[in-house]
């Protein structure tokens, strides 16, 4: 059997719309073509009962109910709305002043939650951003520390979307509910993929996406705890007052439906895929370190999604390390090009040194990964990592016993 | 980003790699000159060796590169062009003739600088080992 290439290893960055998604989709573009919003008429009233339908498999997913889900565009406008709102509607003091709250977050986190936080600061909110430890794992215990009496949000994601490793979620649920204060997590890497029950795992808000979890682009979902505690958020998006006022704009039928579809599916399917996946991704680490010594995979190795691996091959360039393996697609660490130099803040964050965040590759696996695939990214990745070793000055001082690290290099 | 061919070339088959002995070995030759440029944490770093004969020509040229291909291109294009050349025609050599031959991009320009500054630390190792060098070119970092 042969194989397409390029390969698709970077399922974490978006995932293929599985085809039955888009089967289902199809009718709501050309037949139901309603506005849920019109009341008046059969076309409204069926889109309205496709609305329902996908919100119903939506909040079974995650063990909410439908009237706690919020459609969204995706997980960037949730967590705008799930910060940005949940800091408005319990803030201390009014716009203009300062002492407004005390909001945690870390420093890992995807630029979605931290580029939100960061506005807020400067809206008269205080932050503190954890640093991660080096395994990645944010544990319940390191956010108690850092709480306060004003603390009024903790945003921690679920898992991480470049390193795969999951945090204490449901133990940082706890803590915020004994100090009654608001939880929103990042679900996007982990909803689809993982078993989630927001009332047992303590969570007040949750952000997630359709198209990390074969569905399609363009939808996502944020949910809103509605009993014990009831949380609200202030609307970031103003207008007919859609999803009970949360957020107005008229609802994307087909991408509900889509999103829908595709949480059906991963609820069918998760218990194997998950089995599966991690299969697959074991196959690819042994492979890798089988035939490449040197190797570090970055993030806990036990607390980590199945299907995410992030490893570095120390003494070889990140950018020469694409180019060998131009038939993979896959996310690298490094974010080099000549005008900026900036290896991925996450890794920098676990205080992985530069050269290694330089040389690192994301393998993300997905639904539609096989066995072959793997294989050939094992001989791959195998064979440029020993190739650019062979060219490597860097290597043969690390073969000889000289510290790299000690070197006065001459910067230009 | 897309590459020409010939750094594609030199990428997939360099030319001349490898070097003339442990780093301890050639730090203490008299016929090799080396050059080292360039910092991991820049994402670039050459190493030229150079193998000098008795009538001062390059007689042979290794090198070793951390980098992008357009780096690799780069250093491995520049063994081929010193061997043979004297010192001063090695000298002689600018980055902008390395970019012309591999049609490298603006954002690829520091690669053949790199590579250029290269030659140039080599030589001058290869001087001063012999005494050759002049003290004005000796200048702090």
């Amino acid at each position: 059997m042969s194989l397409k290439l390029p390969i698709y290893l970077d399922n974490a960055a978006t995932t293929r719309t599985d085809p039955r998604v888009v089967e289902a989709m199809l009718p709501y573009f050309t037949e139901v073509f309603g506005n849920p919003g019109s009341r008046n008429h059969k076309f409204g009233w069926d889109a309205e009962e496709a609305v329902d339908d996908a919100r119903e498999k939506i909040a079974q997913l995650i063990g909410a109910q439908p009237k706690e889900l919020i459609f969204t565009s995706g997980s960037t406008e949730g967590n705008n709305l799930a910060i940005k709102g949940a800091a408005e509607m319990y803030a201390k003091n009014p716009a203009g002043q300062t002492g407004r709250g005390h909001i945690i977050t870390a420093a890992h986190e995807h630029k979605a939650t931290l580029d939100p936080v960061k506005r807020l600061q400067k809206q008269g909110f205080d932050v503190t951003i954890l640093s991660p430890p080096a395994d990645g794992v944010i544990t319940a215990k390191q956010v108690e520390e850092a709480m306060r009496d004003d603390t009024i949000l903790v945003t921690i994601m679920w898992a991480n979307n470049e390193i795969g490793t999951i945090n204490e979620v449901p133990q940082i649920g706890a803590l915020c509910h004994d100090r009654n204060v608001v939880f929103h997590t990042d679900a996007t890497q982990w909803v689809g993929k993982m078993p989630t029950d927001v009332v047992k795992d303590n969570i007040d808000l949750m952000t997630f996406s359709g198209h990390k979890m074969f569905g399609p682009n363009g939808i996502g979902g944020l949910y809103v705890r509605r009993r014990r505690p009831r949380i609200r958020v202030t609307a970031q998006i103003e207008g007919g007052g859609q999803e009970r006022g949360f957020r107005s704009g008229t609802l994307n039928v087909p991408g509900i439906v889509g999103l829908g579809k595709a949480a059906e599916l991963c609820m069918e399917e998760m218990d194997s895929e998950r089995d599966r996946l991690l299969a697959l991704r074991t196959r690819l680490e042994k492979g890798l370190e089988k035939g490449i010594e040197h190797t570090q995979i970055n993030g806990n190795r036990d607390k980590r999604l199945p299907n995410i691996l992030n490893m570095s091959f120390g003494y070889v360039e990140g950018e020469g390390l694409m180019m060998a393996i131009k038939d993979i697609a896959c996310s690298s660490g490094s974010a080099c090009t000549s005008a900026s130099l900036e290896p991925s803040y996450v890794l920098k964050s676990l205080g992985v040194g530069d050269d290694l965040a330089h040389s690192s590759l994301r393998l993300s696996m997905g639904r539609f990964t096989t066995e072959e695939e793997v294989d050939f990214a094992i001989e791959k990745i195998t064979w440029a990592v020993n190739h650019l070793r062979n060219l490597s000055p860097l290597w043969d001082m690390f073969k000889e016993g000289i510290d790299v690290n000690a070197i006065e290099w001459q910067n230009h | 980003m897309a590459y020409s061919e010939k750094v594609i070339d030199h990428y997939e088959n360099p030319r001349n790699v490898g070097n003339f002995g442990t780093t301890a070995d050639v730090k203490t030759r008299k016929d090799i000159g080396v050059g080292v440029v360039g910092a991991p944490e820049c994402g670039d770093v050459m190493q030229l060796q150079i193998k000098v004969d008795e009538s001062g020509k390059i007689e042979d040229a290794k090198f070793k590169c951390f980098g992008c291909g357009s780096a690799i291109a780069s250093s491995s294009l520049a063994t081929e062009w010193i061997k043979g050349k004297t010192l001063d025609e090695a000298m002689a050599i600018k980055n902008t003739d390395l970019v012309e031959e591999l049609s490298l991009p603006p954002v690829k320009i520091h690669c053949s600088v790199l590579a250029e500054d290269s030659i140039k630390s080599a030589i001058k190792d290869y001087q001063k080992k012999n005494g050759l060098l002049k003290e004005e070119h000796e200048h702090a970092h």
